[in-house]
């Protein structure tokens, strides 16, 4: 039989690789921004325009439109194609709006308006309480969810810590990603972002719980076994539904990648990505983590590390 | 093959056939007229703002401190009533006026072409004013010129067709000593009917007709009855209206004196005697007098012909039409792609029962198309999303079926006993993993309403009828085929192992 589990540290190490990178990102976000991650207007209130205008234009002409009436902070960057601005400055008043566009086919030519968005100050907060609760609730669900799920199993905390583990593990990549992202693309969080997250978390956990499933039904079938050889067999058992499952997923959502709508596309690559990280995290850290924790290996693990690290100071 | 397998089967194909007439992108919709039930639906997509281009805003009324008081539900919903004969004055099809908790009003515009020219409509304060017609005979909805003209370019411009009223018998102002049995108007009365009367041209050539009063002399009007039991609007001038109006009227006796908000005739009564104490009557020159409707309609319109309250833009989501177009061909594209590659990835790795599993999965996709349009669910990028997404995760149950069913047949099973242990054997997982996806739909759809947020409620919709939806295909659809299959091709299909992808 092939043993998965047998590599677990290297698995452990290649999801810190992707986490480590992640948070980095996020600290730099926190010195830059303020926030772990960049936040959309959903959140902070403002304006955004995206227009289009007829010709090249630089940046820098369309921003001086938005100083000149007093809107210091507005930041102005172009799409691929140099013809499309994507404008982002504080609320503006309907009666603002309508001059500074007036003001733009003056000075910089005319142009077509592709979108705009206005959220007041009000709004944008409310949205920010509501999306809070909304990943309170999500994870409140998810605890009591995995606490049915096992509350028949012996040892059901500790399968509950270790699906939670693997969520966590989901959330970290999506946001790191995201976060470094936001520094390299000006990626912005929005309400979207947040469904993709909740979504991956949903997917995520159920993936291991399939998993977990097996484990459950495996132990008292295999008495002979070791805990360890008993896992390694579920795991192999459910590997094709997990692959067969999220490849579906996943093929679907490269399609939409590759040939859906633009405004989608960093809601979509958030799903992705979680996706990937589900399918990942459920069959190399869910389960591995219940082999480590039941043959003792953490204290041991540690002792290893720190009593080495010792050993080098001294 | 038990009976009960051919009823499931003849209920599948009969499904079948009805979500496909009903997916039918040139839908006629269903127009029934049975005796006294009338069924009059069009099945046509409902397609978001982002995706056919338009305008969402989101009016807060701006209340000063020191009016708190006077603010209640009823203000609010003239207000709604106000700003939705608006938008009917703009010509947009499918437009949505809402409250929105205690004092908001949302707003959709689907399609709109110049928005910031809408939302500056939406938030004027109308003008009321009686206007010296003299002997022309005015009519309902006409668009007139007037000495007062604050802004002569505030006309709403559309293409709508003109339905101007039929020329009734005029309407009569008569003086009355006292309002016998006034009914006060409750403005959580909405105003139906109103007739879209847009004329893009002003009336009589463009004369200008002298403004005699504004609203600001209107102290108040109301749906009442006169002596004959015939339904009125019976108004109260001001002190200083009052004065004017018994100056006009006293030379003035059978000219018409019009009522006119924002240019537009709501009504051009004659005035039958001088009315000195400030205190009149309209009344229907027709038999019978006012409909209760229209009496109500226009005592609204002449009471909070102006906004009550003022309002504030506090959200505004707009979308041109240019990236909506390009939106829904990539999203129908990337959808079919999807589809497609779902149904390879089934057929290639499991064969025969994969096949059925890929019928199973068009109906399903069909029987959601079908549900978009009966329920109907707004279609936005999130949404078309939710759906595409729904159908990779759609063939999971099947994917847990066939798994178990491999294993059993590894252990030697015969390929029925296989086939019935692999469903009841997956139920659990299918169960339990549904009921996560549900869960997290919920909280989303939670979230999504909460604020307003369409796109996030539409992504919670889809995926959530996907789950419901698979429940039924992957598992009922798929197995009633499987078994018919078994059915036709007995154990032949058990020796030819690749045909099960084992």
């Amino acid at each position: 039989m092939f043993n998965i589990i047998q590599r677990r540290y290297l698995y452990f190490a290649i999801s810190a690789a992707i986490i480590i990178p992640g948070i980095v990102a996020m600290l730099l976000s926190i010195a830059r921004f303020g926030t772990p991650l960049r936040l959309s207007i959903d959140f902070t209130g403002g304006s955004l325009m995206e227009l289009r205008f007829e010709k090249l234009i630089q940046p820098g002409v369309v921003r001086d439109v938005f100083v000149d009436n007093g809107l210091g902070d507005t930041v102005v960057t172009t799409a691929g194609d140099e013809r499309t601005a994507l404008i982002r400055c504080k609320v503006l008043e309907e009666e603002q709006k309508v001059q500074l566009q007036e003001e733009l086919r003056q000075r910089v030519g005319s142009f077509e308006e592709l979108r705009y968005e206005m959220v007041g100050p009000t709004v944008g907060s409310e949205v920010t309480q509501a999306a809070t609760v909304a990943v309170i609730a999500a994870s409140a669900v998810i605890v009591f969810y995995i606490w049915w799920a096992f509350r028949k199993v012996p040892n059901s905390l500790r399968y509950g810590i270790c699906a939670i583990s693997a969520m966590a593990h989901d959330v970290l990549v999506a946001t790191g990603l995201f976060s470094l992202a936001g520094l390299l693309f000006g990626w912005e969080v929005d309400a979207l972002f947040l469904t993709a997250l909740l979504t991956v978390i949903g997917f995520s956990v159920q993936d291991t719980i399939v998993v977990y499933d097996r484990i459950r039904e495996n132990v008292p079938k295999r008495r002979g076994e070791d805990y360890e050889t008993i896992v390694n067999r579920s795991l192999l058992e459910t590997l094709h539904r997990s692959l067969a499952t999220q490849l579906n997923a996943i093929f679907v959502l490269i399609a939409i990648l590759l040939f859906g709508g633009a405004t989608i596309k960093q809601f979509v690559v958030v799903l992705l990505v979680g996706m990937i990280s589900g399918t990942y995290s459920s069959i190399f850290n869910a389960v591995p983590l219940l082999v480590v924790w039941n043959n003792g290996e953490v204290g041991r693990f540690l002792r290893r590390v720190f009593g080495s690290a010792s050993h080098a100071t001294a | 093959m038990r009976q009960r397998d051919i009823n499931l089967l003849v209920f599948i194909v009969l499904l079948s056939a009805v979500v496909i007439w009903i997916a039918l992108p040139d839908n006629p919709g269903i127009h029934l007229n049975l005796g006294s039930l009338r069924i009059d639906r069009s099945l046509r997509f409902l397609s978001g703002l982002d995706l056919q281009g338009g305008l969402q805003v989101l009016l807060e009324a701006d209340v000063p401190a020191d009016q708190e008081a006077n603010f209640d539900a009823r203000t609010m919903e003239a207000a709604r009533v106000i700003v939705e004969n608006r938008v009917n004055g703009l010509g947009v099809t499918e437009p949505l006026v809402q409250l929105q908790g205690a004092r908001r009003i949302i707003v959709e515009l689907p399609g709109i072409e110049n928005p910031d020219q809408a939302i500056a409509t939406l938030r004027e304060t109308g003008l009321l004013e009686f206007v010296e017609a003299g002997r022309t005979p005015l009519r309902e909805g006409q668009l007139i010129r007037t000495s007062l003209d604050v802004n002569p370019n505030q006309v709403f411009t559309t293409t709508q067709t003109v339905t101007p009223s039929v020329t009734t018998a005029p309407e009569v102002i008569t003086a009355t000593p006292t309002v016998t049995s006034s009914q006060p108007i409750t403005a959580a009365e909405s105003i139906t009917g109103t007739e879209a009367i847009s004329l893009t041209e002003y009336a009589y050539g463009g004369r200008v007709f002298p403004t005699l009063m504004t609203g600001r002399h209107l102290k108040d009007a109301n749906v009442s009855t006169d002596n004959m039991g015939q339904v009125v609007i019976a108004f109260e001038l001001t002190e200083e209206g009052s004065q004017i109006f018994r100056d006009y009227t006293l030379k003035h006796v059978g000219d018409i004196v019009a009522i006119v908000l924002d240019k537009r005739v709501l009504s051009a009564p004659v005035i039958k005697e001088a009315i000195t104490s400030g205190r009149g009557i309209i009344s229907s020159g027709q038999q019978g007098g006012f409909p209760l409707e229209e009496a109500r309609k226009l005592a609204i319109q002449m009471k909070y012909g102006a906004l009550p309250v003022p309002l504030k833009v506090i959200e505004n989501r707009t979308v041109g039409p240019t990236l909506g177009q390009d939106s829904v061909q990539r999203s129908l594209r990337a959808g079919i792609i999807g589809l497609i590659v779902v149904l390879l990835f089934m057929v290639t790795y499991y064969r025969v029962p994969g096949a059925l599993a890929d019928a199973a999965l068009v109906i399903y996709a069909l029987i959601n198309v079908a549900l978009y349009k009966l329920i109907p669910v707004t279609m936005t990028l999130p949404a078309i999303t939710g759906f595409i997404l729904s159908t990779g995760m759609a063939v999971d149950a099947n994917i847990l079926v066939f798994e178990r069913m491999k294993e059993e047949l590894r252990a030697g099973k015969p390929l029925k006993t296989a086939m019935e242990a692999g469903f009841s054997r997956a139920w659990t997982s299918i169960r339990d993993s549904n009921l996560s996806t549900l869960l997290t739909c919920v909280i989303l759809y939670w979230f999504g309403s909460n604020y307003g947020a369409s796109t996030v409620k539409g992504f919670a919709i889809t995926l959530a009828l996907g789950v419901l939806v698979n429940l039924f295909t992957a598992i009922i659809v798929t197995r009633t085929f499987l078994r018919f299959t078994l059915h036709l091709t007995g154990e032949g299909l058990h020796k030819r192992r690749w045909l099960l992808g084992t």
